[in-house]
């Protein structure tokens, strides 16, 4: 066959998705995700694709599942979304902060394709947004680090400067000072989810700096095997189990917990009762979970991680509680205020006692 | 600026250890291009090196049969776009592209088993009391193998390219295929033999990666390093000791930026992350006039197809 042959026959091809994009009647749902790292990189994405997972095994035949992965947050990610709709898809998951105006704009374009983006604050009649309360998580592995740490320096490798890191800062910050007044944290920004690599050269130099601690907002375990070479450094999984490194480092971890959301937003499409929402759910509800305990941990401090858990569950107890100040020292909750899910969904602030400054 | 919370020994030792991988890879890379090919698929034989690498020395139990694991797989896959470029006169930037692409599927297929194995250690060398010596211990003499090995393949390519006959004949290749076919020169054997080597040393680089740096198996894990190999022998205009110093200049300009925030310091991080790219950038502008690039030393016959016709 000539190349121009081919060509014109994906063109025809291309043209056809054009003028059908809505399935019909008795068609599988065709639901597409997007992932910013490997499904193979045991954390972030790992997690969104055990989702996925999930939605399949659940609706078997009425749904079809596919997704593409390694796909850099920009321009990149709008011409993955545009071939998505084209190929049919009747739902879209866009799993990375990043992807926030890629989506919107897609989702433009595509009025009767749905679109889930995680993590963002921008919706549109047909692009709703859900993240997880992951600072309920960070309040609890900040509680067991101000217990354990013996430097006193815990390490937070982050990964941008955006509303959803800062919010886990100062969340683990506000956590650790609590049980542990002379904590003190040293962030490393990498400017990446995923770069095993740099993140372990991050998580070298935050041991190397003294820190005894490494806390990661990064998708890799490379922190993890780093801290396992250390010997007497202590981590926490990040959005995966990561239980190869337990029960050292690894001594808890924060799990994503994506399926049931997954499970539920695909029916909804399915049976057309779904809206355009902004869903954050925590440990309540499911979304966020926690590790099992290592034994390496004393049980009083596992003791005490269970209770805070418990009381978040229960929705006795809200991670921003004053009185807390700012960075600067201007007062933001008084005593016994909660903070409200606008002001946690835009946070741009460090609180009091964090040092150094957010990068713009 | 105040950089008092760095110890200088402990920051070039981390440079030496970060600069390693994509040093192994650009020298292996500088040879294919002093041939007159263009490989744009390290970054897929470095990924490919890195789980073979992996995969043998996790079997063996022994990393330094993985690192001739790494070199042999990475070199075979090499060969494949050996054989597409120079028998089937395919276009190397495409068939680059597509290896880079290739290595980086095939990778992953192949470390479906290998996800959170932790590999057998490599021994650090124990140089006895050269490594108690204060600074120059740490900084010369406490590493493992490799980061040796790495350096001293770049005083053999030196070596090798302009003091032996041999590597005159793989850079006459590289200036002017025509002539060097003339005078007898098997063209399409040295460049097949160019190729093998730099997919051999980016399998090293990789297998540096997975084995020492990070250590475990991650897919997709050189995150982008052979680009920047690429973008290393373009900026050392193709001399292997700038090739040195351009690698522990990328290695340590990242391994700087993450130790001053480690220290607490604020530091302009995007402008100090920028500057090995601005630096490559001007080279390239300067190399696209032809004067530039004559002077640059670029090889003549760089990316060109051959096809002998007598």
């Amino acid at each position: 066959m000539k190349r121009r042959t081919v060509l014109g026959g994906m063109a025809a091809a291309a043209a056809g998705t054009l003028a059908t994009p809505l399935r019909a009647a008795g068609d599988p749902l065709k639901v597409g995700f997007v992932y910013v790292g490997p499904i193979g990189d045991l954390g972030w994405t790992h997690e969104h694709d055990q989702g996925r997972l999930a939605v399949e095994a659940h609706y078997g035949d009425k749904v079809e599942t596919f997704y593409q992965e390694n796909v850099p947050e920009g321009a990149d990610a709008e011409r993955v979304l545009t071939q998505m709709c084209l190929s049919g898809a009747g739902l879209i998951f866009t799993t990375s902060f990043g992807y926030m105006d890629a989506t919107l704009n897609v989702a433009r374009k595509f009025p009767n394709v749905k679109f889930e983006h995680a993590t963002g604050y921008k919706t549109a009649p047909n692009v709703a947004t859900y993240s997880a309360r992951f600072y309920e998580g960070r309040a609890v592995i900040g509680t067991i680090a101000g217990r354990m740490t013996k430097t006193n320096k815990v390490g937070y490798i982050a990964s941008y400067p955006i509303p959803e890191v800062i919010r886990g800062i100062n969340s683990a910050y506000i956590h650790a000072r609590k049980v542990n007044p002379d904590v003190e944290f040293v962030v490393v920004w990498v400017y990446t989810w995923f770069d095993p690599a740099k993140e372990g050269d991050a998580a070298q130099a935050l041991i190397d700096q003294g820190c005894d601690v490494v806390m990661q907002h990064t998708d890799s375990t490379a922190p993890q095997a780093v801290a396992k070479e250390a010997g007497n450094v202590m981590t926490f999984g990040q959005a995966s189990d990561m239980s190869a490194y337990a029960p050292w480092p690894r001594v808890t971890s924060i799990i994503d917990n994506w399926a049931p959301y997954y499970i539920r937003r695909v029916g909804e499409v399915m049976d057309g009762t779904w809206q355009p929402a902004q869903t954050w759910e925590g440990i309540a509800e499911g979304m966020v979970k926690i590790g099992p305990m290592s034994e390496r941990l004393p049980a009083e401090v596992r003791a005490e991680a269970e209770a805070l858990i418990e009381a978040m569950r229960k929705k006795e107890y809200h991670p921003f509680t004053g009185p807390l100040n700012k960075q600067d020292g201007s007062p933001w909750l008084a005593e016994g205020e909660v903070a409200d899910d606008g002001t946690l969904l835009g946070m741009n602030f460090y609180v009091e006692g964090l040092k150094g400054s957010i990068p713009s | 600026m105040n950089l008092s919370g760095i110890s200088p020994e402990v920051l070039i030792a981390a440079l030496m250890v970060a600069s390693t991988p994509i040093l192994l890879a650009a020298i292996g890379e500088l040879v294919v291009e002093k041939a007159g090919v263009l490989n744009l698929g390290v970054e897929g034989m470095m990924i490919f090196g890195a789980i073979c690498g992996f995969a043998v020395a996790v079997e063996t139990g022994s990393p330094a049969l993985g690192f001739l694991g790494a070199a042999a797989g990475a070199a075979a896959l090499s060969m494949l776009f050996g054989v597409l470029t120079q028998f089937l006169l395919s276009n190397q930037v495409a068939t680059g592209l597509a290896l880079t692409l290739f290595g980086l599927g095939l990778s992953a297929l192949v470390g479906q088993g290998y996800v959170g194995v932790t590999p057998p250690a490599m021994a650090k060398l124990d140089l006895g009391p050269l490594g108690d010596i204060p600074f120059f211990g740490r900084v010369l003499f406490g590493h493992d193998a490799m980061v040796y090995l790495s350096l001293a393949l770049v005083a053999a390519v030196w070596m090798f390219l302009n003091r032996s006959r041999a590597g005159l004949i793989l850079r006459a290749v590289g200036e002017s295929h025509d002539a060097a076919h003339a005078l007898g020169y098997r063209v399409v054997a040295i460049r097949l033999g160019a190729i093998a080597f730099g997919g051999a040393c980016a399998g090293l680089g990789g297998a540096y990666l997975s084995l020492i740096r990070v250590p475990q198996w991650t897919e997709g894990m050189t995150a982008g390093a052979g680009w920047i190999a690429l973008a290393i022998v373009v900026f050392a205009s193709w001399r292997p000791w700038r090739v040195l110093l351009g690698a522990y200049l990328f290695g340590g300009v990242t391994v700087l930026q993450l130790n001053l925030q480690a220290a607490g310091l604020a530091v302009p991080v995007e402008y100090l992350s920028m500057s090995p790219y601005v630096v490559t950038i001007l080279v390239l502008v300067v190399m696209s006039s032809g004067r530039g690039r004559a002077a640059l030393n670029a090889p003549a016959s760089l990316g060109r197809v051959f096809h002998a016709t007598t």
